[in-house]
């Protein structure tokens, strides 16, 4: 069974079943499948196919630079083997890349590739990945769909997996499903913050079923705000638009990244270019807006061919969202939340150490991204680690026994259902969802943002664990069983304050700054203490911390000079 | 910024309780850059929890948010508010699908479609990945580039006159996908694809009103694609006439 119908989850199931026809595979996800946030993604997908001049120790480095030498890094040379593999097995599939004149996928410059190697399809390869990846997953027919199915938990009898909980929407009916194994593919968490890239199913659900299934969560603290969204919607604007040459620019018109990232400029890693746009705006720089502060994206010297050819979708939302027509205008830009480094831990090939659960893509923490992830190499690291994924959680079912739906499974899934039904869908007066959910939002986004502090930090734990009582109290308006969004977003919500919570807590222990982690009270890297994972369990209390060796083996952490 | 007040009429239809669909007005304040669906996330979050809808992206791209706004079938997250400045905007749900709750249709029907027209890359045989990449050019790209650019949205089975009389009809956007295969250059499915297309409910049936692709927030163009699927087989059933040993590509 997988949780999640994106990228990793459509790979998953596709090597499943291409691994054993005989396997009966279900994808259960809250959202149709072609729905999924990878749909988002714009930029394009990493992998090293142009060997005249790039390879895979060159990707490999780059990506363990640019992770500040936080990534597993026997992970990442596996990454790096895989992902040509993977972009030929998309291509197959039907992906519409972007080509170049002689019929090959065509490839741009992104931040921290030290070559081109980023291959795209116009600046939509999400959507194209996503609808490529669904049809071609169509053809196989032991791969079952539940489409707007909700998993509320996973079952857990003598120490391994036995199935999921989850609510049919339409009916609002809870079904235990038994399952050999399963794999958790529901991506990142970024509507736990206010200002984010992510769409509105994006509440960390993935991670919570594990780590309430007593799976740690790991580089929680490792969040990736991306330079470039527009001010007042969180609207992404690609990296592709400075892959492309675009550049950034503060309100005397200046390329301030000169300062930050001489060598790099505009193709500089996420989290220094957020930064640098942060501490523009902090010395005046900036612009001011009617919502906050930003700087300008600059694409006119690009030109209208360039823009319409390489960038349609950035000019459709320059044009719809901010009436601006990004060839004669400039774009305002600000950093937000976009992506998860940290999730669910779980080795090289996907396995949470849990027996029968495993985990893909960004609600994974398979410790490839570190301490910054680097554009483009999401959507590859979905395809090959939910397909190894998918192979990991197929070997191990084949090899299992039928299962039986008796106690103490029945049990727990009884349990469940009072849990949502009687628990959180009866109270009839309390809290409005909407009111912790936005506080949660406030909370993250003030104290645990691009630079963080001890105080801020201790704060948001208060703040965070004061919301988890106050949700206990919080009422469902809705009292239906059909359909009911209310009832599943006060279930998300109950996720994201778990998810949250470990946040500041991972935070607070990394006593030092390293990529997206910055600490104002500890502005070094410190790799004598730690150049470690941090993971964190959930308990009855507060969360427990313990660390995890990082695996080094080519690449001797160094300064990370760009 | 300056806020206005919109008011907004909402299909409500909750199975468990109406025995039919009624409106529900709400008032809205709203600034220039705010879209429908950021109206109805406003009454969700303050004014009432029950009304059910669905989204998720906001950037038109996710292809969840669609409703009739004020008569035409568009994409809330695509609709602006001040542009019915003024008036009433009536939110409805997508017509010509059943409705589970509120604005959220059943799309079962073009679930199956789908599937019928096998949206998937048919090859004599599959080459190994270690092979490389299918050579494309950018003129074969360009044949099939928009009709690939479909989000699901439904908005053009909404506009479509034919599919709300007859429901077998296969309709714009399965047609424009079923071509995007039969386009692409890496495709060999043609001749399996070809009979579902041409069947009875397939292509024959549009009536050439267009709606379709006027509705289309990606710029697709499924009555061209239709239009083409046409002629498609009007050729091979005309070289199968002629050179019934398989001149036909």
């Amino acid at each position: 069974m997988i949780i999640g119908g994106g990228a990793a989850g459509l790979r998953a199931a596709i090597a499943a079943a291409e691994l054993n026809p005989k396997l009966d595979i279900a994808i259960v996800s809250k959202v149709y499948p072609m729905r999924s946030h990878t749909v988002s993604a714009e930029g394009g997908m990493a992998a090293v196919l142009r060997t005249d001049y790039d390879n895979f120790d060159l990707h490999a480095y780059d990506t363990i630079k640019g992770s500040d030498f936080l990534a597993d890094q026997d992970t990442v040379e596996f990454f790096v083997r895989e992902a040509p593999k993977e972009a030929v097995r998309l291509e197959h599939w039907g992906c519409p890349f972007s080509r170049d004149p002689d019929g090959r996928i065509s490839v741009r410059a992104f931040g921290g590739m030290s070559v081109k190697r980023t291959l795209f399809a116009t600046d939509k390869i999400g959507f194209h990945l996503l609808h490529s990846l669904f049809q071609t997953s169509l053809k196989f027919e032991n791969i079952r769909r539940y489409d707007e199915w909700f998993a509320t938990s996973i079952l857990v009898e003598n120490g391994r997996v036995d199935g999921v909980t989850a609510i049919d929407m339409r009916s609002g009916d809870l079904v235990s499903f038994l399952a050999k194994a399963v794999v958790i593919a529901t991506g990142g968490c970024g509507r736990i913050y206010q200002f984010t890239t992510n769409g509105w199913i994006k509440t960390g659900d993935g991670m919570a079923l594990a780590y309430r299934a007593g799976v740690p969560l790991k580089d929680m603290e490792m969040v990736q705000y991306h330079p470039t969204l527009l001010p007042n919607t969180g609207i992404l604007i690609t990296e592709a638009a400075r892959g492309e040459g675009g550049h950034l620019l503060n309100k005397d018109g200046e390329r301030f990244l000169k300062r930050y990232v001489p060598n790099k400029m505009e193709l500089g890693p996420r989290d220094i270019l957020s930064r640098a746009e942060m501490t523009e705006i902090k010395e005046g720089r900036g612009f001011e807006g009617p919502y906050g502060s930003y700087v300008h994206l600059d694409l006119t010297h690009l030109g209208e061919e360039t823009i319409e050819a390489k960038l349609p979708f950035v000019k459709e939302l320059a044009e719809k969202y901010l009436g601006i027509d990004p060839a004669h205008e400039m774009i305002p830009v600000r950093p937000g939340q976009h992506y998860m480094m940290g999730g669910v831990h779980t080795d090289i090939h996907g396995y949470t150490g849990l027996p029968g659960l495993y985990a893909a893509g960004e609600v994974a923490c398979i410790s490839m991204n570190g301490a910054n992830r680097l554009g483009s190499n999401s959507l590859t690291e979905c395809l090959v680690f939910g397909a190894e994924a998918g192979i990991g959680a197929a070997q191990y079912a084949t090899k299992q026994a039928a299962l039986s739906f008796g106690n103490p499974v029945q049990g727990l899934a009884l349990e469940e259902e009072k849990r949502i039904y009687d628990k959180v869908l009866k109270p009839e007066q309390g809290e409005k969802i909407s009111t912790i959910r936005t506080e949660m939002q406030k909370a993250m986004e003030e104290h645990v943002g691009i630079y963080r502090d001890e105080n801020n930090l201790k704060q948001a734990c208060r703040l965070i664990g004061d919301l988890k009582k106050r949700m206990k109290n919080a009422v469902v308006e809705d009292k239906d069983r059909v359909y009911n969004t209310d009832l599943v977003s006060a279930l998300e919500l109950d996720f994201m304050l778990d998810v949250a919570e470990t946040i500041p807590y991972a935070a607070l222990a990394r006593k030092e700054s390293r990529g997206a982690h910055s600490r104002t009270d500890y502005p070094k890297r410190d790799d004598d203490q730690f150049l470690k994972h941090l993971v964190v369990y959930q308990t009855g209390t507060v969360p427990r911390i313990e660390t995890m060796p990082v695996t080094i083996t080519r690449w001797k952490p160094e300064a990370r000079v760009y | 910024m300056s806020q206005d007040i919109a008011t907004i009429r909402v299909t409500r239809y909750r199975p468990e309780k109406d025995g039919k669909p009624f409106f529900q007005e709400y008032k809205v304040p709203y600034r220039k850059d705010m879209v429908v669906l950021d109206a109805l996330n406003y009454i969700k979050a303050n004014l009432d929890g029950t009304l059910t809808y669905r989204w998720s992206c906001r950037m038109g791209v996710c292809g969840s948010c669609g409703a009739n706004v004020d008569g035409v079938p568009k994409l809330t997250c695509a609709s602006f508010l001040h542009e019915f400045k003024g008036r009433t905007i009536k939110v409805e749900p997508l017509p010509h699908f059943p409705v589970i709750k509120d604005l959220v249709i059943n799309m079962d029907d073009f679930m199956h479609k789908l599937v019928e027209i096998k949206p998937w890359i048919i090859r004599d045989k599959e080459s190994p990945p270690e092979d490389g990449e299918y050579r494309q050019s950018a003129e074969e790209l360009e044949r099939y580039g928009q009709f690939s650019s479909c989000i699901n949205c439904m908005l053009c089975y909404s506009a479509c006159p034919v599919y709300g009389l007859n429901e077998k009809f296969l309709g714009p956007a399965a047609t424009a996908l079923a071509y995007r295969y039969i386009e692409d250059s890496r495709d060999q499915g043609k001749a399996v694809r070809f009979p579902i297309v041409h069947e009875i409910e397939g292509v024959w049936e549009c009536t050439l009103v267009g709606e379709c692709s006027v509705v289309c927030p990606k710029g697709v163009d499924p009555m061209l694609a239709i239009q083409k699927t046409k002629i498609l087989g009007a050729t091979n059933a005309l070289k199968s006439l002629v050179m019934p040993r398989g001149g036909g590509k």
